[in-house]
């Protein structure tokens, strides 16, 4: 379920001199450093031989279906297996906004746990609260959803759902009736599934921030609240939008809670108290009853997708990365 | 380190032993594997030579495997299309094993017991009857005080077996949702929300005040869930049961290849939303071997094997029905 790690670590961490040193070490050494040199190019190339590979399958699994719809796949609306017809918008619909909501709860909430752990808390409390986040990423998938079905979705439908309803009504987002399986309850489930590795990466990234430049703060006559904006967060924006980069990796591709508690409906509603449906969810659904073969390369298409929207949104976080690191460097240096 | 090896070629000697053993690979829908799973078991003690893998990996799965003949017998809750059966390079049959029913189950104040008819069942999937006290239900049940309630609609995400044999229903029953929805494991559904699984769409009820959705006749009885008595074709209002499903079966009519529709069945006593499931079998085994020991178990399970469907909430294929499918394994060529 986790998608490919999008950014590699060691650009998640902000730019030292010393980190652009040349990576090739031209060596003289013998054969155990040449043959080091080749396994570990064999294992880099593996991996993207593998991702090649995926979306090879990927593509040779839907060529009935894009040969059919050509792009007209991709904004389609129907989804109607008796009469072989598919589009997959509601999907990518889905996808995107479950996967954008899960970020804006995860993301503040992590990055400001990772804070709280780091800056302030007592040493004493610090480890059993690392030890309850992570706990979090060992709960398995299917858990979440169980959870989400029988506890946090009445409990939404009858309280939060209500009061969003009353006095935020006004807005379409809230709008319509509450059936309790909707697209901000997938929205949640992810963004607690998603929080455990945003927390864990950001308090790395908060870790490494330099006592140097705390103290530095401080010498300055920063207060507590100032030292932390100015010296370590600016310092450490870049490894932070990594950590959220790599929680929407997993948010894109999770299937099952998802499916769980979303209601599954292939519809596209402003409202996010409407039942919805996401790509992973569609796919582990339908897979194993599909008999016809337009209606399996159309789902073989609906993978193809999530893999381009992965990439793709990757590819972007790595462009906005990048912009991001001609700002906090200036500052940082 | 020594006693590793030893242990590796101990196991190596036993999983010799074990291939001496003949082994019928199988797969296909999740609906019937529970008493795929009973019947292999109990065979095991009448033959022991032989054993039995069964994977539960869908019906779609199933028909591709036996197709391509990856396994020895593919298994599927829904009859083959012609388009499919056309890809078999020789004589495929469906051999009906156990039949199931789909029941109504819903959620309301009290939990009354409730009376439907096909064509209303039909108005409230397609979102037209939207109210539990809509005169197309009050009609139905004098004496029920229904609330003036939406309907939530309740239907399974993932694709089955138990969504075919319900679509298949309305579909016979409604000339409007023959034509804007059809039949299939999974529609274009017009109205409601999905569950996952038998599990999914029962917890959905249960939550929901005014939730209505079908499930496993098996699965509601193990769980004790409402459900509602249906009018069958002859105009009698049936409580579904292991009875009324054989009771169906009898009365349905079977063409010579199995491939057949029980929904709306028109004895008496028949409850309407039930179907039967197959397994895809060749009739000219590859295997000389394997094929006689497949031919005997299946000769056994339609014997001996058919008393412990009802033990699992699966209805037995009736006498006449098990004559002809006996009938048609003895005609297996191996």
């Amino acid at each position: 379920m986790t998608g490919p790690s999008p950014v590699p670590p060691a650009q998640l961490l902000p730019d030292h001199g010393s980190a652009r040193r040349s990576s090739v070490v031209r060596s003289e050494g013998g054969w155990p450093d040449r043959s080091f040199h080749w396994l570990a190019l064999l294992a880099a190339l593996t991996i993207l031989a593998l991702i090649v590979l995926v979306g090879w399958e990927l593509y040779r699994g839907s060529r009935l279906a894009i040969h059919q719809f050509g792009a007209g796949f991709l904004v389609s609306s129907e989804w109607d297996p008796v009469s072989d017809v598919y589009g997959a918008l509601p999907f990518i619909f889905g996808t995107l906004v479950s996967s954008l909501i899960a970020l804006l709860i995860a993301v503040p909430l992590g990055v400001a746990t990772a804070l709280f752990l780091t800056e302030m808390a007592p040493i004493r409390l610090r480890q059993p609260v690392i030890t309850v986040i992570e706990l979090l990423a060992a709960v398995p998938s299917v858990i979440f959803g169980l959870w989400g079905i029988f506890v946090l979705v009445p409990w939404l439908r009858d309280h939060l759902f209500q009061w969003l309803r009353t006095y935020l009504g006004f807005l379409p987002l809230f709008r319509g009736p509450i059936y309790g399986p909707s697209m901000l309850a997938g929205g949640i489930i992810v963004a607690v599934m998603i929080l455990p590795i945003i927390t864990s990466v950001s308090r790395e990234i908060l870790r490494s921030v330099p006592n140097l430049q705390r103290e530095a703060a401080y010498a300055l006559g920063a207060t507590h609240w100032e030292t932390i904006r100015i010296a370590v967060i600016s310092y450490a924006r870049r490894g932070l939008f990594g950590a959220a980069v790599l929680g929407l990796g997993r948010a894109l591709g999770e299937t099952m809670a998802v499916t769980m508690v979303i209601g599954n409906r292939p519809e596209i509603s402003a409202s996010l108290l409407a039942p919805g449906y996401t790509l992973a969810s569609v796919v582990a659904n339908e897979f194993t009853e599909a008999t016809s073969d337009l209606y399996l390369n159309a789902l073989f298409e609906l993978g193809l997708v999530l893999l381009a929207i992965t990439i793709l949104v990757n590819v972007i976080a790595q462009l906005m990365l990048r912009t991001l690191a001609g700002g906090s460097g200036a500052k940082a240096h | 380190m020594k006693k590793l090896l030893l242990l590796l070629l101990a196991t190596a000697v036993t999983g010799a032993g074990a291939s001496a053993q003949m082994l019928i690979n199988g797969a296909g829908a999740t609906f019937p594997q529970p008493i795929y799973a009973k019947w292999f078991d109990e065979y095991a003690k009448v033959d022991p030579s032989v054993r039995f893998n069964y994977q539960g990996i869908g019906s779609g799965g199933g028909q591709k495997q036996i197709l391509s003949e990856t396994v020895d017998f593919g298994a599927s809750d829904g009859p083959m299309s012609d388009a499919n059966l056309a890809k078999a390079t020789r004589t495929l049959w469906h051999i009906p094993t156990v039949a199931g029913a789909v029941v109504i189950s819903y959620n309301l104040p009290g939990n009354p017991a409730l009376r439907l008819d096909g064509p209303t069942l039909a108005a409230i999937y397609l979102g037209e009857v939207t109210k539990w006290n809509d005169p197309a239900i009050a009609g139905q049940n004098p004496g029920v005080a229904l609330p003036d309630q939406d309907i939530i609609v309740v239907h399974r995400s993932d694709g089955s077996g138990t969504s075919y044999i319900f679509t298949d229903y309305l579909s016979k029953v409604s000339p409007e949702w023959k034509t804007k929805v059809g039949k299939n494991t999974a529609v274009n559904w017009p109205a409601g929300l999905g569950g996952k699984g038998n599990a999914g769409v029962a917890g959905q009820i249960r939550q929901s005040s005014g939730a209505i959705g079908y499930v496993e006749l098996a699965y509601a009885r193990q769980n004790g869930l409402t459900f509602a008595a249906l009018k069958n074709a002859a105009g009698n209002y049936i409580t579904p049961s292991i009875d009324s499903v054989v009771a169906a079966l009898a009365s349905a009519t079977i063409p010579d290849d199995f491939r057949f529709s029980m929904v709306n069945a028109p004895g008496e006593n028949a409850y309407p939303i039930s179907g039967v499931t197959w397994l895809l079998i060749y009739q000219q085994q590859k295997d000389p071997a394997k094929g006689e020991k497949l031919v005997a178990f299946l000769k056994w399970a339609y014997t001996d094997g058919q008393k412990m469907a009802a033990s699992l909430d699966y209805a037995p294929l009736p006498d006449s029905v098990q004559a002809r499918v006996l009938a048609r394994v003895n005609e297996i060529k191996y």
